[in-house]
């Protein structure tokens, strides 16, 4: 809902403040797991580090279930069009981890074959560094992308309500 | 260019005789008594076939085919097969030089169904063609590459992209089904991302109903270039790249690398090392063999088994990462030693392993090893005999489940194996419960084993005190003009490891995992050729497959461990 003066009223920042709080403790992650991190993703949605206390443990390999893809391991030429498609077919709004050194910058593999960066092709909102990262790294990515669902600030959030121009209306 | 692609050859050496004709140039022994064979590309096939067949060699087991490219030399790549006999245990090294114009080679498929996807490898890493390969293309690397990746002339950093409209779909899955009576008849891709294909595996499965009626494999989904990579980093450096190999067991990858750059530096590492590395290269096996059944079982439908797993892989993590630091990536071997000295509590952590492991061992034995819907799933399921093990090259206790006892450990001791009582466990069913109980066996002489080499810990360094190989302590490097030197040295050229080529293959979790090291004498390597376990077992799957069930494929896979790592580097 819109005031006259074209400002946001109290109730949908509201509403928007209670989706992303139903958001943030109700990722389901779709763990796109080629290499060494999804080894250790493992680990993470185990018995010892159990995910499930941040509200994230409703693992999902179909991404028509799922609104969190984990990137974890190194993404290759020849598997680039394969993430991409199954990005694509994650309904809204949906987010993305990118996890370990390789699917954020292709890591030490500088290489013929290797993506360098996982975000050449799909939008990444947090960028989890290690290789492979520790399970307490994984854990902080996740509750950073929540406290930007809640507040508003990932890629889909700004796709969704892209800031305005400030440059051109200074002009 | 100072590599010579043959050495210490003598005319008279006693197989010569054996080899009348003028196909064999050359013949003789390297250092580790590995018989080579320099040979005419007219008279290859004859060779090995003799080489099979020849009562005086019997190679039956053919390891590994691979490329060397010596760019300035008139007849530029070598290719190289390693071949062995399993019951004598010799050795064969045979390597055939073949033009850049007319790089082509006949097919040793019909000598060795093993060699099938390491003839694809070597095409499309060094562009020589097989003649008569039954489905040569590009293996490693996507559709839409161009060049050959491991020619001393490509761009390490050069890459193509693949779109959509490139995707390799095998010819028969294009075909249309034109039979009316098949309306059930559908193409199935299993992968490259599906819950159980744990990581990039893909296989391409035409279906009637639910039957597999034919299936074509599809890998090079992870490969990082590893083989590439290490030519363009020093020896040490190599070392964490090998530990991303098998990543589930990465100790075991370190230290069978730093054992092949010893064996040609003539180094050896110090007793505690060798002992430390035991101890962790068995946990790593129990940790290898812990997430093999774990996942297998999830895939089967027995999730709790993967928790009471995957807690012994925490509690080795906790004492890997206390030893090196990482926790699954450790790089913890050196050439010649290990990084440092492991913790002061070192001995005790591991006897609370030893105490602590057992239990759920044991817990999974009682929920599966009698189950009833484990066993009906499994047995008669994915049955391989032993001639077919060896002939697609397979080895580890994917081998030993079909019958045959080869173990590295015990046929080729390294690293003082000989001195562990240990048995080798040999299933004879040859199938996907077979498998399980293999490893399940085999988690517990690794316990044996590190029970043994922990009682007889020795102490002093961790790591030769030859510093052309190592650095000197820093304390000496600030006091003495030498040890600067040294140090100096070392950093800015790196280890210089003697010209020639040499094989050096360990027992990996899954299997011989072997190098062939070619050197150059520089401070980089040459050529490293990783023999990857995965390689051989998962290129017999899709003629396993045929005539079985979808599920049944989940099944096989799992009881595989193909690690996608060491599948495609």
């Amino acid at each position: 809902m819109r005031q006259p003066d074209g400002s946001s009223s109290m109730l949908t920042t509201r509403v928007d403040a209670m989706l992303g709080w139903v958001r943030k403790n109700s990722l389901w992650p779709l763990p796109f797991g080629t290499a060494c991190c999804a080894i250790e993703f493992m680990s993470v949605v185990s018995a010892h580090y159990d995910l499930a206390r941040f509200g994230a443990e409703v693992v999902r390999f179909s991404p028509r279930q799922a609104d969190l893809m984990i990137v974890a391991g190194t993404i290759t030429d020849k598997m680039a069009p394969a993430v991409k498609r199954i990005y694509d077919q994650m309904a809204e709004p949906k987010y993305v981890i990118s996890m370990g050194a390789c699917a954020c910058t292709g890591g030490f593999y500088r290489a013929y074959h290797v993506v360098q960066g996982v975000d050449e092709f799909i939008p990444v909102d947090v960028y989890v560094p290690g290789c492979p990262p520790t399970p307490e790294a994984l854990m902080h990515g996740i509750i950073k992308l929540q406290e930007m669902i809640q507040n508003g600030e990932t890629k889909y959030d700004r796709l969704k309500h892209p800031e305005p121009d400030r440059t051109a209306s200074a002009g | 260019m100072t590599v010579s692609s043959t050495q210490s050859l003598t005319e008279r050496h006693p197989l010569a005789d054996a080899f009348p004709g003028d196909g064999v140039e050359t013949i003789g022994n390297d250092a580790d008594g590995h018989t080579v064979l320099a040979v005419d590309r007219s008279h290859l096939l004859e060779i090995l076939r003799q080489l099979r067949d020849d009562d005086r060699f019997r190679c039956d087991f053919l390891s590994d085919i691979c490329g060397v490219d010596y760019p300035d030399r008139q007849q530029r790549f070598d290719v190289v097969y390693h071949l062995a006999n399993l019951d004598s245990g010799e050795r064969y090294r045979v390597k055939v030089a073949v033009d850049e114009d007319d790089a082509v080679l006949p097919s040793a498929y019909g000598v060795w169904k093993a060699a099938d996807w390491f003839e694809r490898e070597v095409w499309d890493m060094f562009g020589v063609r097989f003649e008569g390969h039954p489905n040569l293309k590009r293996i490693l690397t996507h559709e839409a590459f161009h060049g050959h990746p491991l020619r001393k002339d490509y761009d390490p950093g050069q890459r193509w992209l693949l779109t959509e409209k490139d995707i390799m779909t095998p010819e028969w899955a294009r075909e249309e089904q034109l039979d009316d009576q098949h309306m059930e008849s559908q193409v199935l891709n299993l992968g490259p991302s599906h819950p159980a294909t744990h990581g990039t595996l893909r296989t391409v499965l035409r279906l009637e109903g639910e039957n597999i009626v034919k299936a074509e494999s599809e890998i090079g989904y992870l490969h990082r270039c590893f083989e590439k990579m290490s030519e363009t980093h020093g020896w040490q450096q190599v070392i964490p790249y090998t530990d991303r190999l098998n990543y589930c067991s990465s100790m075991i990858n370190g230290v069978g690398y730093a054992l092949a750059v010893e064996n040609m530096l003539g180094i050896e590492a110090p007793p505690r090392a060798q002992v430390v590395r035991v101890i962790l290269s068995e946990l790593s096996r129990i940790m290898d063999h812990a997430v093999c059944l774990g996942a297998n079982l999830v895939d089967l439908g027995a999730l709790t088994n993967f928790w009471y797993f995957f807690q012994i892989r925490e509690e080795i993590y906790g004492l890997l990462e206390s030893c090196a630091g990482g926790r699954l990536t450790v790089s913890y071997a050196r050439i010649g030693g290990l990084a440092h000295d492991v913790p002061a509590d070192f001995e005790e952590q591991v006897r609370r392993l030893l105490d602590y492991i057992p239990p759920f061992v044991a817990d999974v034995d009682k929920l599966i090893t009698r189950n009833r819907i484990f066993r009906d799933r499994t047995e008669g399921i994915g049955v391989l005999s032993p001639e077919e093990a060896v002939a697609w090259g397979w080895t580890g206790p994917c081998l030993r489940a079909c019958g045959v006892p080869y173990d590295v450990r015990k046929a080729h001791p390294y690293m003082g194996y000989e001195q562990y009582e240990f048995d080798v466990p040999v299933a004879t069913t040859g199938d996907t419960y077979a498998r399980y109980l293999v490893r399940m066996e085999e988690i517990r002489q690794s316990l044996r084993i590190i029970r043994q080499a922990i009682d007889n810990l020795p102490g002093g360094p961790v790591i030769t005190d030859d510093h052309h190989v190592a650095l000197p302590p820093k304390e000496k490097v600030y006091t003495e003009m030498e040890s600067l030197i040294w140090h100096f040295k070392l950093i800015f050229e790196g280890i210089k490891v003697p010209p020639g080529d040499a094989y050096h293959f360990t027992e990996g979790a899954n299997g011989e995992l072997g190098y062939y090291i070619v050197s150059d004498g520089s401070g980089t390597p040459y050529r490293i050729k990783v023999r990857p376990p995965c390689f051989a077992l998962y290129q017999a799957y899709p003629h396993i497959l045929e005539g079985l069930l979808v599920p049944d494929a989940i099944a096989i896979l799992g009881s595989l461990n193909i690690i996608a790592g060491e599948l495609d580097r």
